[in-house]
C-alpha cells in the first residue's frame, strides 16, 4: 500500500517524464508468483524489463504488457494508433498545471483556431497576437520550442512553418509572459 | 371425466401461441404438457442459442422443424480482449449445413463471435430462397468473396450487418454483385471493412433501394462522397459516416450540412473517424433530432465536441472519447435530460499518466443530471467510494454498470481504501442491475455485497480483485439470476468452485483465467458434472494430465450443455474424458 501512496504524491509530471521502475509493479509481480504455482512469468523476465529501462522511450510501455487490459477491442486500439500516425502531436505544458496535454497541430486551420483550442483546454484567455507586442495585455503567452531548441513566441512565423518546426508548446504565465514581446 | 387438455383443437392452440414471441414464454409453454410441447415446437419460428456448444445443430433441427430465424453466439466474451487463442472454436459451418437442408424457408441468421467461412456464406446465399437478414457481429473467417455470393444471390435481402467483424478484404467489388433489379435493402453496415468500396456501386445500390433506413459506411469512404450518398438516401434514420476529414472547404461544409438536413428522418450518427473539428459543426442543424451519437472514433480534441453534444437535447445514447472531459459531461448533464446510455472510451489507454481531465466527477455529474440514465461504460483513471455511492443513490434505475479504472487494483484515490463500499452501494441501490463490471482495488467484501444484493445480476466481469475463494463463493451462492461470470487474475480457487458446482448448471458459462484453480479440481468437476463441459485451455506447459493435480490451470471455460463434449476441440483445449 505504501507504494501506492508514493505514486499518488508523485504527480510532478513536468519534471519526471522518466520512470525507471513502476510503483506497485514489484508488488504485482509477487502476487502473480504466489497465485501461479507453475510460474509462467519467471522473475528473469521481470528483471530484464527493469534492467533495460534506461531510456525515456521504453519506460512507459512496460506497464501496458498485461494481455487484454484495459479491456478494449482491437479495432478501437487500431483506430487510436492510426490517427496518431497521421497527426502532428505535440505536448502542451502550462505553468502551474498538474499534467501535460497533447494536441494534434494538423487539425487546426491556423493560429486563431489553435489559440482558441488552448484557451478552451486550459480555461484561460490569451487574446490577440500582435507582431510588435506579442500577446500584450494577457497574463499568458504561448511559446514553443523549435527544431533548434529555442523557445519562440507562437505567431511569429507562418502557420505552415510553425507546424513543421514546433516540437512542444508551453504556455507561460505571469511576469515571464509579460516580458515577452516587449521589444526583446 | 372431461379431458380439458383436449378441449381445444391443436390449430386453436397454435393460433394462440403465435402471439407469444418471447423465448422465455415459449420455453414455459413447452413445459406445460406433452401436447403443448409438440404444438409449440412445430410453430416456433425463432430461436436464440446463447452458447453454440450448449446444444447441437442436429438437436435443434429435430426439435424445431419450422424455424425462420436463428441467433447463435460462439466464443466467450473475453475473446474480445485476446484472451482466447486462435482456432478455439465457435464454428458456424455445422449449423449452416444443418439448416441448409432443414430450413429452406429460413429468413434470418444472426451470429456473434463465430467463425464463418466463404463456403458457408455461399451455402447461405443458395439454400434459403427468402433469405432476408444476415447479422455478423464480431465474426471472422470470411472474405469479401463470401459477401459477393450473398449480394449476388439473396434477392430479398433486407439487412446486411457486419458489425465489428474481421473480414478479409480482397476488394470492394463485391458490392457490385447486387443485381440492378435489387431493391429490398433496408440496412447495410460495412463499417468494419478496411479497404475502399466502389462508390459507384454504392451509389447504384442506394439509388435502387428506396427503403434504406440504416447505412454505416467504412472509414475509406471520403467525406466528399458522403454528400452524394446522402442525397440518394433521403429516408435514412441511421448514418455511419466514413472518415470525417478533408481539406477545409466551405462548399464541402455547406453541402454536407445541407445533406444532413435533407435526411429528415435522421436520428442516429456514427463513424466520424479522424473527425476534423472544422466539420463537426456541419451536424449542428440536425442536432436536436439526434437520439444516438457515436463519436468514439473522433480521436481529436475540440471545443466543438462539447458544443455538439450539448446541442443534442434529445440524445438518448452517447458514445464518446474521454476528450469530452468532466466539463463536457457536466454540459451533457445539463442539456441531455433523456440520456439513457453513456460510454466513454480512453484516448490513451496505455499511457501511465492521465492525458485528459476526465475523472469520476464527469460520471457523477451525468448521474445527477440525467434521470433516465440506465447503462454506463466508463473508462477513467481514478474513482472514489464517495463518487460511487453518489452515483448509486442518484440512479437506482441503473441496469448496466461497467466501470474500468485503467490501473489494476487502484484504490479510492481520496481515502486509499478499497472500492468495496462504492460498488456495494451500486448493487444495493440499483435493484434491477443486470450487468456489472468491476475494477480498482477490491477485497472479498465487495463480493459479499454482490452476493447479498445482486439478485437480478445476470452478467458479472471481474479482474484483479478479491483476496480468497470467499469472493467466488459469495457470488455463486448469492446471485440467483447469474448467467455469465467471467473472471481474470483473481485468487479464486478450487474450494469455491467445487462447493458451487450445481450452480454452474444454472448458468450459461463461467470463464476463469489466471486464477487459482487446479487441474485436479477441473478433473473432479468434469467427473461429477456430466452436463458441464469443463474445458481447460492448455498453455506451453503441456496437457493437464501430464502435470500433477495440484498444478494450476491458466485458462478455464465451463459451460452447461446437453450436447456432450464438443467434437471440434483444438489440440490446446483439454476436457476430462474418463477415469
Amino acid at each position: 500500500m505504501e507504494n501506492k501512496v508514493a505514486f499518488e504524491n508523485d504527480l510532478n509530471l513536468k519534471d519526471t517524464e522518466l520512470r525507471l521502475g513502476l510503483p506497485g509493479r514489484e508488488e504485482e509481480e509477487q502476487k502473480a508468483l504466489v497465485s501461479c504455482k507453475n510460474n509462467k512469468r519467471p522473475l528473469s523476465e521481470a528483471s530484464e524489463d527493469c534492467g533495460t529501462k534506461g531510456s525515456k522511450e521504453s519506460a512507459p510501455p512496460a506497464k501496458a504488457k498485461i494481455v487484454g487490459w484495459p479491456p478494449i477491442r482491437s479495432y478501437r486500439k487500431n483506430s487510436l494508433q492510426e490517427s496518431d500516425a497521421s497527426g502532428i502531436y505535440v505536448k502542451v505544458s502550462m505553468d502551474g498545471a498538474p499534467y501535460l496535454r497533447k494536441i494534434d497541430l494538423k487539425v487546426y486551420n491556423g493560429y486563431s483556431e489553435l489559440l482558441k483550442a488552448l484557451e478552451n483546454m486550459f480555461k484561460l484567455t490569451i487574446g490577440q497576437y500582435n507582431e510588435r507586442e506579442g500577446y500584450k495585455g494577457s497574463e499568458f503567452a504561448p511559446t514553443y520550442e523549435d527544431k533548434d531548441g529555442d523557445w519562440m513566441l507562437v505567431g511569429d512565423v507562418p502557420w505552415d512553418m510553425f507546424m513543421t518546426s514546433c516540437k512542444r508548446l508551453r504556455i507561460m504565465k505571469g511576469s515571464e509572459a509579460r516580458g515577452l514581446g516587449c521589444g526583446v | 371425466m372431461p379431458r380439458i387438455a383436449y378441449a381445444f383443437p391443436d390449430e386453436v392452440l397454435e393460433h394462440v401461441f403465435s402471439f407469444i414471441h418471447s423465448d422465455q414464454d415459449r420455453n414455459a409453454i413447452s413445459l406445460v404438457c406433452k401436447s403443448w410441447y409438440e404444438i409449440e415446437r412445430w410453430c416456433r419460428r425463432s430461436i436464440f442459442v446463447g452458447n453454440c456448444y450448449a446444444v447441437s445443430p442436429v438437436m435443434v433441427v429435430k426439435r424445431f422443424p419450422k424455424l425462420r430465424s436463428i441467433s447463435l453466439k460462439g466464443k466467450p466474451h473475453f475473446a474480445d480482449f485476446n484472451l482466447v487463442p486462435e482456432d478455439w472454436g465457435g464454428y458456424a459451418c455445422p449449423w449452416i449445413e444443418a439448416m441448409a437442408s432443414a430450413y429452406p424457408w429460413l429468413e434470418e441468421i444472426r451470429l456473434k463471435r463465430m467463425v464463418l467461412t466463404d463456403e458457408s456464406l455461399e451455402l447461405i446465399s443458395k439454400s434459403f430462397k427468402n433469405f432476408q437478414v444476415l447479422v455478423l457481429s464480431s465474426c471472422e473467417g470470411f472474405s469479401t468473396d463470401g459477401l459477393a455470393a450473398i449480394a449476388a444471390n439473396c434477392r430479398n435481402l433486407r439487412e446486411l450487418d457486419l458489425r465489428e467483424s474481421e473480414v478479409e478484404d480482397l476488394s470492394g467489388h463485391w458490392l457490385s454483385q447486387f443485381p440492378d433489379s435489387f431493391t429490398s435493402l433496408v440496412s447495410l453496415n460495412i463499417s468494419c471493412l478496411g479497404s475502399e468500396v466502389s462508390t459507384c456501386a454504392l451509389e447504384r445500390l442506394l439509388a435502387g433501394c428506396p427503403n434504406l433506413q440504416s447505412l454505416r459506411l467504412n472509414r475509406a469512404v471520403p467525406l466528399e462522397k458522403l454528400v452524394n450518398l446522402l442525397g440518394r438516401s433521403p429516408n435514412l434514420v441511421e448514418l455511419g459516416t466514413g472518415a470525417y476529414t478533408s481539406e477545409m472547404q466551405p462548399d464541402v461544409f455547406s453541402d454536407l450540412s445541407r445533406a444532413f438536413v435533407g435526411c429528415k428522418q435522421l436520428k442516429s450518427l456514427s463513424g466520424f473517424w479522424d473527425a476534423m473539428p472544422y466539420y463537426l459543426p456541419a451536424v449542428y442543424p440536425i442536432s436536436s433530432r439526434l437520439t444516438s451519437l457515436n463519436l468514439s472514433y473522433a480521436t481529436t480534441e475540440s471545443p466543438y465536441l462539447v458544443k455538439l453534444v450539448s446541442e443534442c437535447r434529445n440524445l438518448q445514447r452517447l458514445w464518446v472519447m474521454d476528450y469530452i472531459e468532466d466539463s463536457g459531461l457536466e454540459a451533457l448533464a445539463v442539456s441531455c435530460k433523456d440520456l439513457r446510455e453513456l460510454r466513454v472510451f480512453p484516448s490513451d489507454p496505455f499511457g501511465l499518466e492521465p492525458n485528459v481531465a476526465l475523472t469520476e466527477r464527469g460520471l457523477v455529474s451525468v448521474s445527477e443530471g440525467c434521470p433516465e440514465l440506465q447503462s454506463v461504460l466508463y473508462f477513467c483513471r481514478q474513482m472514489s467510494n464517495a463518487a460511487l455511492v453518489t452515483i448509486a443513490r442518484n440512479r437506482p434505475n441503473m441496469t448496466r454498470f461497467r466501470l474500468c479504472i485503467i490501473e489494476p487494483r487502484k484504490p479510492d484515490y481520496l481515502t486509499l481504501q478499497p472500492l468495496d463500499a462504492g460498488f456495494g452501494a451500486i448493487v444495493e441501490h440499483c435493484k434491477n442491475l443486470r450487468r456489472l463490471s468491476l475494477s480498482g482495488l477490491l477485497t472479498d467484501r465487495v463480493f459479499e455485497y454482490i452476493g447479498s444484493y445482486g439478485k437480478k445480476l445476470e452478467m458479472l466481469s471481474v479482474a484483479f480483485a478479491g483476496d480468497s475463494d470467499l469472493g467466488l463463493h459469495y457470488v455463486l451462492s448469492g446471485c440467483d439470476n447469474l448467467r455469465k461470470l467471467e473472471v481474470r487474475d483473481c485468487p479464486f480457487g478450487d474450494k469455491a468452485l467445487l462447493a458451487n458446482a450445481a450452480k454452474l448448471e444454472t448458468m450459461r458459462s463461467l470463464w476463469m483465467s489466471s486464477c487459482n484453480v487446479s487441474f485436479g479440481a477441473c478433473k473432479l468437476l468434469g467427473q461429477k458434472m456430466p452436463r458441464l463441459n469443463v474445458e481447460v485451455i492448455i498453455d506451453e506447459r503441456g496437457p493437464p494430465d501430464s502435470m500433477p493435480e495440484s498444478c494450476l490451470v491458466e485458462k478455464l471455460y465451463i459451460y452447461r450443455t446437453v450436447a456432450g463434449p464438443r467434437m471440434d476441440m483444438p489440440g490446446f483445449v483439454w476436457r476430462y474424458t474418463g477415469p
